[in-house]
Protein backbone atom coordinates (compact mmCIF):
# COMPACT_ATOMS: atom_id res chain seq x y z
CA UNK A 1 0.00 0.00 0.00
CA UNK A 2 2.80 2.45 0.88
CA UNK A 3 4.32 1.98 -2.58
CA UNK A 4 1.02 2.75 -4.28
CA UNK A 5 0.58 5.84 -2.10
CA UNK A 6 4.11 6.95 -3.04
CA UNK A 7 3.34 6.51 -6.73
CA UNK A 8 0.18 8.61 -6.43
CA UNK A 9 2.02 11.25 -4.39
CA UNK A 10 4.56 11.44 -7.21
CA UNK A 11 1.83 11.74 -9.85
CA UNK A 12 -0.46 14.19 -8.06
CA UNK A 13 1.47 15.85 -5.23
CA UNK A 14 3.68 18.15 -7.32
CA UNK A 15 6.39 17.90 -4.69
CA UNK A 16 9.84 19.33 -5.10
CA UNK A 17 11.41 15.89 -4.49
CA UNK A 18 10.68 12.28 -5.50
CA UNK A 19 8.33 10.47 -3.11
CA UNK A 20 10.81 7.58 -2.94
CA UNK A 21 13.20 9.83 -1.03
CA UNK A 22 10.59 10.88 1.55
CA UNK A 23 10.24 9.06 4.87
CA UNK A 24 6.86 7.64 5.86
CA UNK A 25 6.44 10.29 8.55
CA UNK A 26 7.99 13.26 6.74
CA UNK A 27 5.82 16.37 6.39
CA UNK A 28 4.48 16.45 2.83
CA UNK A 29 3.48 20.10 3.14
CA UNK A 30 7.13 21.01 3.78
CA UNK A 31 8.06 19.42 0.46
CA UNK A 32 5.50 21.52 -1.38
CA UNK A 33 2.11 19.78 -1.10
CA UNK A 34 -0.57 22.46 -1.52
CA UNK A 35 -4.22 22.13 -0.59
CA UNK A 36 -5.05 21.98 -4.32
CA UNK A 37 -2.61 19.12 -4.90
CA UNK A 38 -3.94 17.40 -1.77
CA UNK A 39 -7.41 17.38 -3.34
CA UNK A 40 -6.02 15.88 -6.59
CA UNK A 41 -4.18 13.29 -4.53
CA UNK A 42 -7.36 12.49 -2.62
CA UNK A 43 -9.29 11.93 -5.86
CA UNK A 44 -6.54 9.61 -7.12
CA UNK A 45 -6.52 7.66 -3.83
CA UNK A 46 -10.32 7.30 -3.99
CA UNK A 47 -10.12 5.99 -7.54
CA UNK A 48 -7.23 3.60 -6.90
CA UNK A 49 -8.41 2.16 -3.59
CA UNK A 50 -12.12 2.38 -4.38
CA UNK A 51 -13.00 4.31 -1.25
CA UNK A 52 -14.46 7.70 -0.40
CA UNK A 53 -12.89 10.05 2.09
CA UNK A 54 -15.61 11.21 4.50
CA UNK A 55 -15.78 14.88 5.53
CA UNK A 56 -14.23 14.18 8.91
CA UNK A 57 -11.00 13.13 7.16
CA UNK A 58 -10.86 16.18 4.94
CA UNK A 59 -8.39 18.11 7.02
CA UNK A 60 -4.75 19.00 6.84
CA UNK A 61 -3.59 16.18 9.08
CA UNK A 62 -4.99 13.37 6.91
CA UNK A 63 -2.63 14.23 4.05
CA UNK A 64 0.32 15.41 6.12
CA UNK A 65 2.50 12.31 5.53
CA UNK A 66 2.58 8.98 3.70
CA UNK A 67 1.79 7.17 6.94
CA UNK A 68 -1.08 9.55 7.78
CA UNK A 69 -2.61 8.74 4.38
CA UNK A 70 -2.06 5.01 4.99
CA UNK A 71 -3.74 5.41 8.39
CA UNK A 72 -6.85 6.91 6.75
CA UNK A 73 -6.93 4.15 4.11
CA UNK A 74 -6.61 1.42 6.76
CA UNK A 75 -9.44 2.96 8.71
CA UNK A 76 -11.67 3.21 5.62
CA UNK A 77 -10.83 -0.28 4.37
CA UNK A 78 -11.38 -1.62 7.89
CA UNK A 79 -14.80 0.02 8.06
CA UNK A 80 -15.67 -1.61 4.75
CA UNK A 81 -14.60 -5.06 5.96
CA UNK A 82 -16.54 -4.71 9.21
CA UNK B 1 -23.27 47.78 28.50
CA UNK B 2 -20.22 46.08 27.13
CA UNK B 3 -17.07 47.91 28.28
CA UNK B 4 -14.99 47.66 25.06
CA UNK B 5 -17.94 48.82 23.01
CA UNK B 6 -18.36 51.75 25.40
CA UNK B 7 -14.77 52.82 24.80
CA UNK B 8 -15.42 52.34 21.11
CA UNK B 9 -18.05 55.10 21.13
CA UNK B 10 -15.44 57.87 21.52
CA UNK B 11 -13.31 56.39 18.78
CA UNK B 12 -16.27 56.10 16.45
CA UNK B 13 -17.14 59.76 17.04
CA UNK B 14 -13.56 60.79 16.28
CA UNK B 15 -13.43 58.64 13.15
CA UNK B 16 -16.75 60.11 11.96
CA UNK B 17 -15.51 63.67 12.47
CA UNK B 18 -12.49 63.22 10.19
CA UNK B 19 -13.86 60.67 7.72
CA UNK B 20 -14.53 63.11 4.86
CA UNK B 21 -11.12 64.69 5.08
CA UNK B 22 -9.40 61.30 5.34
CA UNK B 23 -11.24 60.13 2.23
CA UNK B 24 -10.82 63.31 0.21
CA UNK B 25 -7.11 63.61 0.87
CA UNK B 26 -6.35 59.89 0.96
CA UNK B 27 -4.62 60.48 4.26
CA UNK B 28 -4.04 58.21 7.24
CA UNK B 29 -6.75 58.67 9.92
CA UNK B 30 -4.26 59.79 12.58
CA UNK B 31 -6.90 61.14 14.96
CA UNK B 32 -9.00 57.96 14.96
CA UNK B 33 -6.00 55.66 15.29
CA UNK B 34 -4.72 57.79 18.19
CA UNK B 35 -8.18 57.48 19.76
CA UNK B 36 -7.98 53.69 19.35
CA UNK B 37 -4.65 53.74 21.18
CA UNK B 38 -5.95 56.06 23.91
CA UNK B 39 -8.87 53.70 24.49
CA UNK B 40 -6.40 50.77 24.52
CA UNK B 41 -8.38 49.07 21.80
CA UNK B 42 -5.33 47.91 19.81
CA UNK B 43 -4.78 45.26 22.48
CA UNK B 44 -8.46 44.38 22.79
CA UNK B 45 -8.00 40.77 21.64
CA UNK B 46 -4.79 40.12 23.57
CA UNK B 47 -5.36 37.91 26.62
CA UNK B 48 -5.51 39.67 29.99
CA UNK B 49 -2.44 37.73 31.19
CA UNK B 50 -0.41 39.58 28.55
CA UNK B 51 -1.87 42.96 29.44
CA UNK B 52 -4.63 43.07 26.82
CA UNK B 53 -8.40 43.35 26.94
CA UNK B 54 -9.10 39.63 26.62
CA UNK B 55 -12.13 40.34 24.43
CA UNK B 56 -13.83 37.95 22.05
CA UNK B 57 -13.62 38.22 18.27
CA UNK B 58 -17.33 39.04 18.31
CA UNK B 59 -16.61 42.20 20.37
CA UNK B 60 -13.88 43.19 17.93
CA UNK B 61 -16.25 42.57 15.02
CA UNK B 62 -18.87 44.79 16.65
CA UNK B 63 -16.38 47.67 16.79
CA UNK B 64 -15.38 47.02 13.15
CA UNK B 65 -19.04 47.41 12.23
CA UNK B 66 -19.53 50.60 14.28
CA UNK B 67 -16.42 52.15 12.76
CA UNK B 68 -17.44 50.95 9.30
CA UNK B 69 -20.63 52.99 9.54
CA UNK B 70 -18.60 56.19 9.70
CA UNK B 71 -15.08 55.70 8.39
CA UNK B 72 -14.44 52.47 6.50
CA UNK B 73 -10.72 53.20 6.30
CA UNK B 74 -10.33 53.42 10.08
CA UNK B 75 -12.51 50.33 10.41
CA UNK B 76 -10.33 48.40 7.96
CA UNK B 77 -7.11 49.52 9.65
CA UNK B 78 -8.53 48.37 13.00
CA UNK B 79 -9.65 45.06 11.44
CA UNK B 80 -6.30 44.36 9.76
CA UNK B 81 -4.41 45.14 12.96
CA UNK B 82 -6.61 42.73 14.91
CA UNK B 83 -6.10 39.99 12.30
CA UNK B 84 -2.35 40.23 12.90
CA UNK B 85 -2.93 40.31 16.67
CA UNK B 86 -5.00 37.13 16.42
CA UNK B 87 -2.11 35.28 14.76
CA UNK B 88 0.22 36.48 17.48
CA UNK B 89 -2.20 35.25 20.14
CA UNK B 90 -2.98 31.91 18.50
CA UNK B 91 0.56 31.04 17.41
CA UNK B 92 2.95 33.12 19.51
CA UNK B 93 2.19 31.41 22.78
CA UNK B 94 5.04 29.35 24.11
CA UNK B 95 7.60 31.49 22.29
CA UNK B 96 9.36 33.85 24.70
CA UNK B 97 9.95 36.50 22.06
CA UNK B 98 6.36 36.52 20.79
CA UNK B 99 4.90 36.54 24.29
CA UNK B 100 7.08 39.50 25.27
CA UNK B 101 6.11 41.24 22.03
CA UNK B 102 2.42 40.67 22.76
CA UNK B 103 2.92 42.44 26.09
CA UNK B 104 4.56 45.33 24.28
CA UNK B 105 1.69 45.59 21.81
CA UNK B 106 -0.55 46.06 24.84
CA UNK B 107 1.75 48.39 26.83
CA UNK B 108 2.76 50.60 23.92
CA UNK B 109 -0.37 50.11 21.76
CA UNK B 110 1.73 49.12 18.75
CA UNK B 111 0.03 49.14 15.35
CA UNK B 112 0.61 45.91 13.38
CA UNK B 113 0.76 45.83 9.59
CA UNK B 114 0.69 42.90 7.19
CA UNK B 115 2.82 41.87 4.21
CA UNK B 116 1.34 38.54 3.19
CA UNK B 117 0.75 39.17 -0.50
CA UNK B 118 3.53 39.91 -2.92
CA UNK B 119 4.12 41.13 -6.46
CA UNK B 120 4.01 38.15 -8.81
CA UNK B 121 1.66 36.02 -6.72
CA UNK B 122 -1.11 38.64 -6.27
CA UNK B 123 -3.79 37.54 -3.87
CA UNK B 124 -2.45 33.99 -3.63
CA UNK B 125 -0.98 34.45 -0.20
CA UNK B 126 -0.22 30.74 0.18
CA UNK B 127 2.70 31.16 -2.22
CA UNK B 128 5.80 33.23 -1.68
CA UNK B 129 8.62 34.18 -3.97
CA UNK B 130 10.80 35.77 -1.26
CA UNK B 131 12.50 33.63 1.38
CA UNK B 132 13.89 33.90 4.90
CA UNK B 133 17.63 33.70 4.39
CA UNK B 134 19.19 32.53 7.60
CA UNK B 135 22.67 33.61 8.55
CA UNK B 136 23.54 32.21 11.98
CA UNK B 137 21.20 33.73 14.56
CA UNK B 138 19.67 36.26 12.20
CA UNK B 139 17.63 36.14 9.00
CA UNK B 140 17.27 38.52 6.12
CA UNK B 141 14.23 39.04 3.94
CA UNK B 142 13.38 41.16 0.91
CA UNK B 143 9.81 41.19 -0.42
CA UNK B 144 9.06 43.07 -3.62
CA UNK B 145 5.78 44.53 -4.76
CA UNK B 146 4.09 44.22 -1.39
CA UNK B 147 0.89 46.22 -0.88
CA UNK B 148 1.09 47.11 2.80
CA UNK B 149 -1.85 49.03 4.24
CA UNK B 150 -0.71 51.87 6.52
CA UNK B 151 2.81 50.45 6.02
CA UNK B 152 4.38 53.85 6.61
CA UNK B 153 2.50 54.16 9.93
CA UNK B 154 2.96 50.62 11.29
CA UNK B 155 5.08 49.93 14.38
CA UNK B 156 5.71 46.35 13.27
CA UNK B 157 4.91 44.28 10.19
CA UNK B 158 4.10 40.58 10.02
CA UNK B 159 5.63 39.23 6.85
CA UNK B 160 5.44 35.87 5.08
CA UNK B 161 8.16 34.17 3.05
CA UNK B 162 9.40 30.73 2.04
CA UNK B 163 11.15 28.83 4.84
CA UNK B 164 14.48 29.09 2.97
CA UNK B 165 15.69 29.97 -0.49
CA UNK B 166 15.54 26.30 -1.57
CA UNK B 167 12.03 25.66 -0.15
CA UNK B 168 8.96 25.26 -2.40
CA UNK B 169 6.71 28.36 -2.77
CA UNK B 170 4.01 26.93 -0.49
CA UNK B 171 6.35 26.04 2.38
CA UNK B 172 6.02 29.37 4.14
CA UNK B 173 6.70 30.87 7.52
CA UNK B 174 5.75 34.20 9.06
CA UNK B 175 7.90 36.59 11.09
CA UNK B 176 7.34 39.77 13.07
CA UNK B 177 9.69 42.62 12.24
CA UNK B 178 9.76 45.83 14.22
CA UNK B 179 10.02 49.23 12.60
CA UNK B 180 13.71 49.56 13.48
CA UNK B 181 14.42 46.22 11.78
CA UNK B 182 12.98 46.92 8.32
CA UNK B 183 13.18 49.45 5.53
CA UNK B 184 10.27 50.34 3.27
CA UNK B 185 11.03 51.63 -0.17
CA UNK B 186 7.87 53.09 -1.70
CA UNK B 187 7.20 51.65 -5.16
CA UNK B 188 3.55 52.57 -5.65
CA UNK B 189 1.10 55.22 -4.47
CA UNK B 190 -2.44 54.66 -3.16
CA UNK B 191 -4.67 56.98 -5.13
CA UNK B 192 -7.50 54.44 -5.08
CA UNK B 193 -11.24 54.48 -5.64
CA UNK B 194 -12.04 53.79 -2.00
CA UNK B 195 -10.52 52.76 1.32
CA UNK B 196 -8.33 55.77 0.66
CA UNK B 197 -7.33 56.31 4.27
CA UNK B 198 -5.77 52.85 4.53
CA UNK B 199 -2.77 54.25 2.59
CA UNK B 200 -2.15 50.80 1.08
CA UNK B 201 0.96 51.81 -0.79
CA UNK B 202 3.27 49.46 -2.66
CA UNK B 203 6.66 48.83 -1.09
CA UNK B 204 9.80 46.83 -1.32
CA UNK B 205 10.10 45.51 2.20
CA UNK B 206 13.56 44.52 3.36
CA UNK B 207 14.92 43.78 6.77
CA UNK B 208 16.81 41.56 9.12
CA UNK B 209 16.06 40.27 12.61
CA UNK B 210 16.91 37.45 15.02
CA UNK B 211 15.50 34.08 13.90
CA UNK B 212 13.50 33.81 17.14
CA UNK B 213 11.10 36.36 15.63
CA UNK B 214 9.96 33.77 13.05
CA UNK B 215 6.87 31.92 14.28
CA UNK B 216 7.57 28.27 15.03
CA UNK B 217 4.21 27.25 13.55
CA UNK B 218 4.14 26.96 9.76
CA UNK B 219 2.31 29.76 7.96
CA UNK B 220 -0.09 27.11 6.57
CA UNK B 221 -1.32 26.55 10.13
CA UNK B 222 -1.42 30.26 10.91
CA UNK B 223 -3.37 30.89 7.71
CA UNK B 224 -5.97 28.23 8.32
CA UNK B 225 -6.23 28.50 12.11
CA UNK B 226 -6.27 32.25 12.67
CA UNK B 227 -5.76 34.41 9.62
CA UNK B 228 -8.30 33.10 7.11
CA UNK B 229 -11.17 33.16 9.56
CA UNK B 230 -10.40 36.42 11.35
CA UNK B 231 -9.71 38.22 8.07
CA UNK B 232 -12.92 37.13 6.38
CA UNK B 233 -15.01 37.73 9.51
CA UNK B 234 -13.59 41.12 10.44
CA UNK B 235 -13.48 42.41 6.86
CA UNK B 236 -17.10 41.33 6.52
CA UNK B 237 -17.95 43.13 9.76
CA UNK B 238 -16.47 46.32 8.29
CA UNK B 239 -18.42 45.92 5.04
CA UNK B 240 -21.60 45.24 7.03
CA UNK B 241 -21.06 48.58 8.77
CA UNK B 242 -20.64 50.35 5.45
CA UNK B 243 -23.73 48.70 3.91
CA UNK B 244 -25.93 49.21 6.98
CA UNK B 245 -25.09 52.93 7.09
CA UNK B 246 -25.94 53.27 3.38
CA UNK B 247 -29.25 51.53 3.97
CA UNK B 248 -30.11 53.62 6.99
CA UNK B 249 -29.51 56.73 4.90
CA UNK B 250 -31.86 55.34 2.27
CA UNK B 251 -34.43 54.62 4.95
CA UNK B 252 -34.29 58.24 6.16
CA UNK B 253 -34.90 59.29 2.59
CA UNK B 254 -37.96 57.05 2.29
CA UNK B 255 -39.34 58.21 5.64
CA UNK B 256 -38.88 61.85 4.73
CA UNK B 257 -40.54 61.23 1.40
CA UNK B 258 -43.44 59.38 3.01
CA UNK B 259 -44.09 62.28 5.38
CA UNK B 260 -44.28 64.62 2.42
CA UNK B 261 -46.45 62.34 0.26
CA UNK B 262 -48.73 60.50 2.69
CA UNK B 263 -50.89 59.08 -0.10
CA UNK B 264 -48.43 57.14 -2.13
CA UNK B 265 -45.21 55.42 -1.28
CA UNK B 266 -42.07 56.60 -3.00
CA UNK B 267 -41.00 54.37 -5.89
CA UNK B 268 -37.92 53.37 -3.94
CA UNK B 269 -39.84 52.15 -0.89
CA UNK B 270 -40.05 48.58 -2.17
CA UNK B 271 -36.31 48.49 -2.71
CA UNK B 272 -35.86 49.33 0.94
CA UNK B 273 -37.67 46.14 1.91
CA UNK B 274 -35.61 44.16 -0.56
CA UNK B 275 -32.32 45.62 0.66
CA UNK B 276 -33.27 45.11 4.31
CA UNK B 277 -33.68 41.45 3.43
CA UNK B 278 -30.18 41.36 1.96
CA UNK B 279 -28.80 43.14 4.99
CA UNK B 280 -30.29 40.43 7.20
CA UNK B 281 -28.65 37.73 5.06
CA UNK B 282 -25.35 39.51 5.38
CA UNK B 283 -25.71 39.82 9.13
CA UNK B 284 -26.63 36.19 9.83
CA UNK B 285 -23.85 35.06 7.54
CA UNK B 286 -21.31 36.93 9.67
CA UNK B 287 -22.85 36.11 13.04
CA UNK B 288 -23.06 32.41 12.16
CA UNK B 289 -19.44 32.56 10.99
CA UNK B 290 -18.31 34.09 14.29
CA UNK B 291 -20.06 31.26 16.13
CA UNK B 292 -18.60 28.62 13.86
CA UNK B 293 -15.11 30.02 14.40
CA UNK B 294 -15.52 30.19 18.19
CA UNK B 295 -16.62 26.54 18.14
CA UNK B 296 -13.87 25.40 15.77
CA UNK B 297 -11.24 27.00 18.00
CA UNK B 298 -11.97 24.26 20.52
CA UNK B 299 -11.15 21.61 17.94
CA UNK B 300 -7.96 21.74 15.89
CA UNK B 301 -9.16 19.21 13.32
CA UNK B 302 -12.25 21.26 12.58
CA UNK B 303 -10.15 24.43 12.35
CA UNK B 304 -7.98 22.72 9.71
CA UNK B 305 -10.86 21.08 7.87
CA UNK B 306 -11.99 21.83 4.36
CA UNK B 307 -15.54 22.47 5.50
CA UNK B 308 -14.32 25.25 7.79
CA UNK B 309 -12.25 26.80 4.99
CA UNK B 310 -15.24 26.61 2.64
CA UNK B 311 -17.47 28.29 5.23
CA UNK B 312 -15.06 31.16 5.92
CA UNK B 313 -14.41 31.78 2.22
CA UNK B 314 -18.15 31.81 1.57
CA UNK B 315 -18.63 34.46 4.24
CA UNK B 316 -16.17 36.74 2.47
CA UNK B 317 -17.69 36.16 -0.95
CA UNK B 318 -21.24 36.59 0.35
CA UNK B 319 -20.67 39.75 2.33
CA UNK B 320 -18.54 41.39 -0.35
CA UNK B 321 -21.26 40.82 -2.95
CA UNK B 322 -24.21 41.66 -0.72
CA UNK B 323 -22.66 44.90 0.51
CA UNK B 324 -22.43 46.22 -3.04
CA UNK B 325 -26.00 45.12 -3.85
CA UNK B 326 -27.32 46.82 -0.71
CA UNK B 327 -25.46 50.05 -1.38
CA UNK B 328 -26.67 50.02 -4.98
CA UNK B 329 -30.24 49.69 -3.70
CA UNK B 330 -29.63 52.60 -1.34
CA UNK B 331 -28.50 54.61 -4.34
CA UNK B 332 -31.59 53.70 -6.35
CA UNK B 333 -33.81 54.65 -3.41
CA UNK B 334 -32.30 58.07 -2.82
CA UNK B 335 -31.60 58.84 -6.47
CA UNK B 336 -29.72 62.06 -7.10
CA UNK B 337 -29.68 62.80 -3.37
CA UNK B 338 -27.72 59.57 -2.95
CA UNK B 339 -25.52 60.15 -5.96
CA UNK B 340 -24.41 63.61 -4.86
CA UNK B 341 -21.57 63.78 -2.38
CA UNK B 342 -22.93 66.58 -0.23
CA UNK B 343 -26.33 65.40 0.98
CA UNK B 344 -27.28 63.44 4.11
CA UNK B 345 -28.32 60.60 1.75
CA UNK B 346 -25.04 60.39 -0.12
CA UNK B 347 -23.71 56.85 -0.59
CA UNK B 348 -20.84 57.59 -2.95
CA UNK B 349 -18.10 56.89 -0.44
CA UNK B 350 -19.92 53.78 0.76
CA UNK B 351 -19.94 52.43 -2.77
CA UNK B 352 -16.31 53.28 -3.43
CA UNK B 353 -15.17 51.76 -0.14
CA UNK B 354 -17.24 48.61 -0.57
CA UNK B 355 -15.94 47.97 -4.09
CA UNK B 356 -12.61 47.04 -2.50
CA UNK B 357 -14.26 43.97 -0.98
CA UNK B 358 -14.32 41.95 -4.18
CA UNK B 359 -10.70 42.68 -5.10
CA UNK B 360 -9.23 42.39 -1.62
CA UNK B 361 -8.16 38.82 -2.34
CA UNK B 362 -10.03 38.57 -5.60
CA UNK B 363 -13.43 36.88 -5.37
CA UNK B 364 -12.63 35.06 -8.62
CA UNK B 365 -9.52 33.65 -7.02
CA UNK B 366 -11.51 32.52 -3.98
CA UNK B 367 -14.20 30.97 -6.21
CA UNK B 368 -11.48 29.03 -8.02
CA UNK B 369 -10.10 27.75 -4.70
CA UNK B 370 -13.60 26.88 -3.53
CA UNK B 371 -14.36 24.93 -6.67
CA UNK B 372 -11.25 22.85 -6.00
CA UNK B 373 -12.21 22.25 -2.36
CA UNK B 374 -15.69 21.23 -3.50
CA UNK B 375 -14.21 18.35 -5.49
CA UNK B 376 -13.65 16.85 -2.07
CA UNK B 377 -15.91 18.56 0.43
CA UNK B 378 -19.53 17.36 0.48
CA UNK B 379 -22.33 19.93 0.45
CA UNK B 380 -23.50 20.43 4.02
CA UNK B 381 -27.19 19.55 3.93
CA UNK B 382 -27.98 20.01 7.58
CA UNK B 383 -29.80 23.07 8.85
CA UNK B 384 -28.34 23.05 12.32
CA UNK B 385 -25.08 21.87 13.75
C1 LIG C 1 -7.89 47.95 0.65
C2 LIG C 1 -6.85 46.88 0.46
C3 LIG C 1 -5.88 46.73 1.43
C4 LIG C 1 -4.89 45.76 1.28
N1 LIG C 1 -3.94 45.64 2.27
C5 LIG C 1 -2.99 44.67 2.18
C6 LIG C 1 -2.01 44.53 3.21
O1 LIG C 1 -1.98 45.27 4.19
N2 LIG C 1 -1.09 43.56 3.07
C7 LIG C 1 -1.08 42.71 2.02
O2 LIG C 1 -0.22 41.83 1.98
N3 LIG C 1 -1.98 42.83 1.01
C8 LIG C 1 -2.94 43.80 1.06
N4 LIG C 1 -3.85 43.95 0.04
C9 LIG C 1 -3.63 43.24 -1.22
C10 LIG C 1 -4.43 42.04 -1.34
O3 LIG C 1 -4.10 41.25 -0.27
C11 LIG C 1 -4.19 41.33 -2.68
O4 LIG C 1 -2.87 41.25 -3.01
C12 LIG C 1 -4.90 42.00 -3.75
O5 LIG C 1 -6.12 42.49 -3.33
C13 LIG C 1 -5.04 41.08 -4.94
O6 LIG C 1 -4.36 41.71 -5.91
P1 LIG C 1 -4.59 41.55 -7.46
O7 LIG C 1 -6.02 41.73 -7.82
O8 LIG C 1 -3.61 42.46 -8.11
O9 LIG C 1 -4.05 40.09 -7.74
P2 LIG C 1 -4.71 38.73 -8.09
O10 LIG C 1 -5.35 38.09 -6.93
O11 LIG C 1 -3.61 37.97 -8.72
O12 LIG C 1 -5.83 39.05 -9.17
C14 LIG C 1 -5.59 39.71 -10.41
C15 LIG C 1 -6.66 39.38 -11.40
O13 LIG C 1 -6.51 38.04 -11.81
C16 LIG C 1 -7.66 37.29 -11.57
N5 LIG C 1 -7.22 35.99 -10.97
C17 LIG C 1 -6.07 35.75 -10.33
N6 LIG C 1 -6.00 34.48 -9.94
C18 LIG C 1 -7.12 33.90 -10.34
C19 LIG C 1 -7.61 32.59 -10.22
N7 LIG C 1 -6.93 31.63 -9.60
N8 LIG C 1 -8.83 32.35 -10.75
C20 LIG C 1 -9.53 33.32 -11.36
N9 LIG C 1 -9.10 34.56 -11.52
C21 LIG C 1 -7.91 34.86 -11.01
C22 LIG C 1 -8.48 38.11 -10.58
O14 LIG C 1 -9.85 37.95 -10.78
C23 LIG C 1 -8.07 39.51 -10.89
O15 LIG C 1 -8.87 40.05 -11.88
C24 LIG C 1 -4.87 44.91 0.14
C25 LIG C 1 -5.86 45.05 -0.83
C26 LIG C 1 -6.85 46.02 -0.69
C27 LIG C 1 -7.90 46.17 -1.74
Amino acid sequence: MLDTIRRLVDEQGRLSVAAATIGDDADLYATGLTSFAAVQLMLALEETFDIEFPDRMLNRRSFSSISAIAGCLHELKGEEAA
Amino acid sequence: MNAPLDHGANVVATAARHADDVDRNGRFPIEAVQALKDARLLSLLIPIEFGGGGASLADVAEICTSLGQHCASTAMIFAMHQIKASSLIAHGRGSAWHEAFMRRVADEQLLLGSATTEGGVGGNMRNSICAFERDGAIFRIAKEGALISYGAYSDAILVTARRASDAPPSDQQMAVLEKSQYRLERTGSWDALGMRGTCSEGFTFSGEAPVEQIFTHDFAEIASESMLATAHLLWSAVWFGVASDALSRAQSFVRKDARRHPNGPAPGALRLAEAANKLQLMRVNIVEGLKRFAKAQQNEDDLNSMSFAVAMNNIKIGSSQLSIEIINHALLIAGIAGYKNDTPFSVGRHMRDALSAQVMISNDRIFTNLSTLLLAQRIDQRLGD
